[in-house]
C-alpha cells in the first residue's frame, strides 16, 4: 500500500486556470496522476489540458467523482478554497499555496480535521507515491520514477528532492514521500505523517527531515522512545546554524521563546535511538544500515 | 511584524487594560516635558524590537525631569543589537511587589491558542522553563469556541491572585485583552513580561510585546502602514531582498550562501559549518527563480564586504539550471567577482545546459555538495 493516496485516487485542481495551477496540473498528468478536472470560480465550462473546469468544487466532484483536491489558489482565497473542498466531500486536500495567514490556516485545518478530512500543507510540495504513480503537488517527476519501500516525511521541499535523489542513487526506491509544509500550523504534521507511514506494511524505513522551529521532532523522538513506532527511522535536521528569532525562509522555521533550536532536535532524536545524519548525503548509508539490522 | 512596546501597550489599553502612565518621546526635551507632566520618577525605555534591551542599557530610571533629559541625551542614538534607538517611551516608575509572566501563542501540536502563565516573571520564559518548569501553566483555547470564563479563572488563579479582589478583575481584563489582541490583530505572539502586581496593589503590564503575522498584514491596513513607515528590526537589506523575491538573513561568517528552498539553503549553511567554515548569510532564491532574481541575489553577495567565497547550491525542480547559470553570468558581467571565489553545485532540471554555460565562464563546478562546501571553506581561508 501507499500512504493517503492509492491507485484509485482521483483529483481536481483548485486554481487550475492560474499560472502555477495550470503548469503543475500538466506535470501531475504526465507523472500518471488521475487529474480529472479543475475549479476556478467564474471560469466554469473552460478546458485546461483537455480537463473540464468547473465554477464550484461541488459541481466538479459530482461530475468527476474526485475524492481529492490540490489547492493552488492565491493566499487570500486559499482558506475559502479549503472550506469549499471539505464541504463538497473530498477526503484529502493538498494545499500548495504559500503565505496563507496563520489564523486562517488554524481554522480551516481544525474544520477539516473535525470532519475527517486530511489536509497536507499549506506551503508544501505535496505528496508523491511512485508505486501507484500518484503525485499531488510540485515535486520534480524525474526523481520519483523508482518505486520502493522507503517512506519520507519532510518539512522542506527541495531538501526532500535532494535526499530522495540520494536514496534513489543508492538503490533505494520510495513508497510515499510527504512534504508536510513549512508553516507553523499544518494539516498533517511531521509526527502524524510518520505514524501513518509506520502503519503501512509496505514501508520498511522512514526518513524524517526536520528543520529549526517548533517541537515536532522532539515529540516524534518521545513517541519513538516509548515504542510507539516499531520501524527504523533515520533523521536529518536542517538549520543547525540558524540564529534565534529569525525566520529562515519558511514561516515555521523560527526559534521562538527559546524553543525550536535544531541542535536540540538532533539531540532529542539521537537520545531516542534514532540515527541522525550530519549531512543530507549521509542519509542513504544510515537507511541501508537501519534496514539490514 | 513586531510592534513596539508602546504600540502593544496602547492596544491593550484600548481593550480595557490599565497601563502605566506614559508617552512616546523623540527628543530629550520631550522626555523632560513628559517627566514633568508625570511629576514622579520615570522609566525611560528604548523602543527597539529585540529582546534583552534592559541588559544592553536600554532601560533607565530617572528621579527628576532634569535627570531624565540627561539620560535621554545618552540613550538616543545608542545601538542595541544593531538597532539605533530613535524612540524612548517615558512611563511613570512603579514600585513592584511581584512579577508574573503571561503570553499567548498558537500551539503547533494541538492547533489551538495556548496561554502560558507563570507566577514567576521578569526573566525570559526559556529561563523559567529551564529552572522551574512546574511553574508554567498551559491553558489551551479552541479557535472556534474562543476564550471562556473558566480559561480566565484557571490562568488568573495560577498567577496567585485571590478571587474577589480588585487584582482578580484587573488580571482577568489583561487575559481578555491579550486574547483579543491575539485574534483581532492576527498575532503570532502576545506577551506581557513582566506583568506586575505593584506595591499600590494593582495588576499592571510593565512590558508588552506583540508580533503580528506578516501574511495577514493586508487585512490590517493601519499596521501595514506603520510597518511601511518604520520597518523596525527588518534591515533595509532584508526588505530589498523581499522586494526582489528572495529570502535573506544576515549571519556573521565569511562564506556566502545561495540555495533554492528554505530547507536546502539551511542545509547548505550547515554543510559549510560542518566543514569548519562560517556561513555569512542565508539566501534562498525560492522556487522557479528567474535569471534576474539569481543575478540580483549573487550581486548582493559579490558586493558584501565580509564575504570571501560564495557557495551556490541548487537542486532544481521548477528552478532551471540554465536560468541559474544565466543569472550567475549576468551578475559577474555587471559587477565582477571583486576577488571572491564562487563554487557551484547544480542538479536537476536542465542540469547539462547550465553546466555547459558555467564551464565556459570558468566557474568551478562540483557534483557533490560536500566537496563544493569544502572547497568554499578552503577558498574563504585564502
Amino acid at each position: 500500500m501507499t500512504v493517503l493516496v492509492g491507485p484509485n485516487t482521483k483529483a481536481i485542481v483548485q486554481g487550475i486556470t492560474g499560472r502555477e495551477g495550470s503548469f503543475h496540473a500538466q506535470r501531475m498528468l504526465e507523472y500518471g496522476t488521475k487529474i480529472v478536472g479543475g475549479v476556478t470560480p467564474g471560469k466554469g465550462g473552460a478546458t485546461v489540458h483537455g480537463l473540464p473546469v468547473f465554477d464550484t468544487v461541488e459541481e466538479a466532484v459530482k461530475a468527476t467523482g474526485a475524492d481529492t483536491s490540490v489547492v493552488f489558489v492565491p493566499a487570500k482565497f486559499a482558506a475559502e478554497a479549503v472550506y469549499e473542498a471539505v464541504d463538497a466531500g473530498v477526503k484529502l486536500v493538498v494545499v500548495i499555496t504559500e503565505h496563507i495567514p496563520i489564523h486562517d490556516t488554524l481554522k480551516f485545518v481544525n474544520y477539516a480535521r473535525a470532519r475527517g478530512v486530511n489536509v497536507i500543507g499549506p506551503n508544501c510540495p505535496g505528496i508523491v507515491a511512485p508505486p501507484v504513480k500518484v503525485k499531488l503537488g510540485i515535486m520534480p517527476n524525474n526523481i520519483y520514477q523508482v518505486p520502493g519501500r522507503i517512506g519520507m516525511v519532510s518539512r522542506s521541499g527541495t531538501l526532500t528532492y535532494e535526499i530522495s535523489y540520494q536514496l534513489v542513487r543508492a538503490g533505494l526506491g520510495i513508497n510515499t514521500a510527504i512534504g508536510v509544509g513549512g508553516d507553523p500550523i499544518v494539516g498533517t504534521d511531521l509526527v502524524e505523517a510518520t505514524l501513518m507511514m509506520a502503519r503501512d506494511p509496505d514501508i520498511d524505513a522512514i526518513v524524517v527531515i526536520g528543520e529549526v522551529g517548533g517541537d515536532a521532532e522532539e515529540r516524534l523522538a518521545k513517541l519513538y522512545a516509548e515504542g510507539a513506532i516499531k520501524k527504523p527511522l533515520v533523521g536529518y535536521v536542517a538549520g543547525r546554524t540558524a540564529p534565534p528569532e529569525k525566520r529562515m525562509g519558511h514561516a515555521g522555521a523560527i526559534v521562538m521563546l527559546g524553543s525550536g533550536d535544531a541542535n536540540g532536535k538532533v539531540k532529542a532524536l539521537r537520545e531516542a535511538g534514532i540515527p541522525v545524519a550530519d549531512t543530507p548525503m549521509e542519509v542513504p548509508q544510515l537507511v541501508l544500515k537501519a534496514i539490514r539490522k | 511584524m513586531k510592534l513596539y512596546e508602546y504600540e502593544a501597550k496602547e492596544i491593550l489599553a484600548k481593550y480595557g487594560v490599565k497601563i502605566p502612565r506614559g508617552r512616546l518621546a523623540l527628543t530629550p526635551e520631550e522626555v523632560r516635558k513628559i517627566a514633568e507632566e508625570i511629576g514622579k520618577p520615570v522609566v525611560l525605555k528604548a523602543q527597539v524590537t529585540v529582546a534583552g534591551r534592559g541588559k544592553a542599557g536600554g532601560i533607565k530610571t530617572a528621579k527628576t525631569p532634569q535627570e531624565a533629559e540627561e539620560l535621554a541625551r545618552r540613550m538616543f542614538g545608542m545601538t542595541i543589537k544593531g538597532l539605533v534607538v530613535k524612540k524612548l517611551y517615558v512611563t511613570e516608575y512603579q514600585e513592584v511587589e511581584r512579577e508574573m509572566y503571561l503570553s499567548l501563542i498558537i500551539d503547533r501540536a494541538t492547533r489551538r491558542y495556548l496561554i502560558l502563565a507563570s507566577p514567576m516573571g521578569g526573566v525570559d520564559i526559556e529561563e523559567i522553563a529551564r529552572k522551574e518548569p512546574e511553574k508554567i501553566k498551559r491553558v489551551y483555547v479552541d479557535p472556534f469556541e474562543g476564550l471562556r470564563d473558566f480559561h480566565i479563572r484557571s490562568v488568573v488563579s495560577w498567577l496567585g491572585i485571590k478571587a474577589g479582589t480588585p487584582q482578580w478583575d484587573q488580571a482577568s481584563s489583561v487575559v481578555k485583552a491579550m486574547y483579543r489582541a491575539m485574534t483581532e490583530l492576527e498575532a503570532e505572539l502576545v506577551e506581557s513580561n513582566p506583568l506586575a502586581v505593584t506595591k499600590s496593589g494593582e495588576v499592571v503590564p510593565l512590558d508588552a510585546r506583540i508580533i503580528v503575522d506578516d501574511n495577514s498584514l493586508y487585512k490590517h491596513p493601519d499596521l501595514e502602514k506603520a510597518f511601511e513607515e518604520d520597518p523596525r528590526d527588518v534591515t533595509e537589506f532584508e526588505r530589498y531582498a523581499q522586494r526582489i523575491g528572495f529570502n535573506y538573513v544576515e549571519l556573521d561568517g565569511d562564506v556566502g550562501i545561495i540555495g533554492n528552498g528554505a530547507g536546502l539553503t539551511m542545509s547548505t549553511m550547515d554543510l559549510v559549518y560542518h566543514f569548519g567554515g562560517r556561513p555569512a548569510n542565508f539566501l534562498d532564491i525560492g522556487g522557479g527563480a528567474s535569471r534576474d532574481v539569481v543575478k540580483e541575489a549573487l550581486k548582493v553577495l559579490l558586493k558584501h564586504p565580509r564575504v570571501k567565497s560564495i557557495f551556490i547550491n541548487i537542486f532544481g525542480g521548477i528552478t532551471r539550471a540554465d536560468e541559474v547559470a544565466a543569472g550567475i553570468e549576468a551578475a559577474l558581467a555587471e559587477v565582477g567577482s571583486s576577488g571572491k571565489k564562487i563554487v557551484v553545485r547544480i542538479k536537476g532540471t536542465n542540469e547539462e545546459l547550465g553546466k555547459q554555460m558555467l564551464a565556459k565562464s570558468g566557474i568551478p563546478l562540483f557534483e557533490s555538495a560536500e566537496e563544493a562546501a569544502q572547497k568554499a571553506v578552503e577558498m574563504a581561508r585564502l
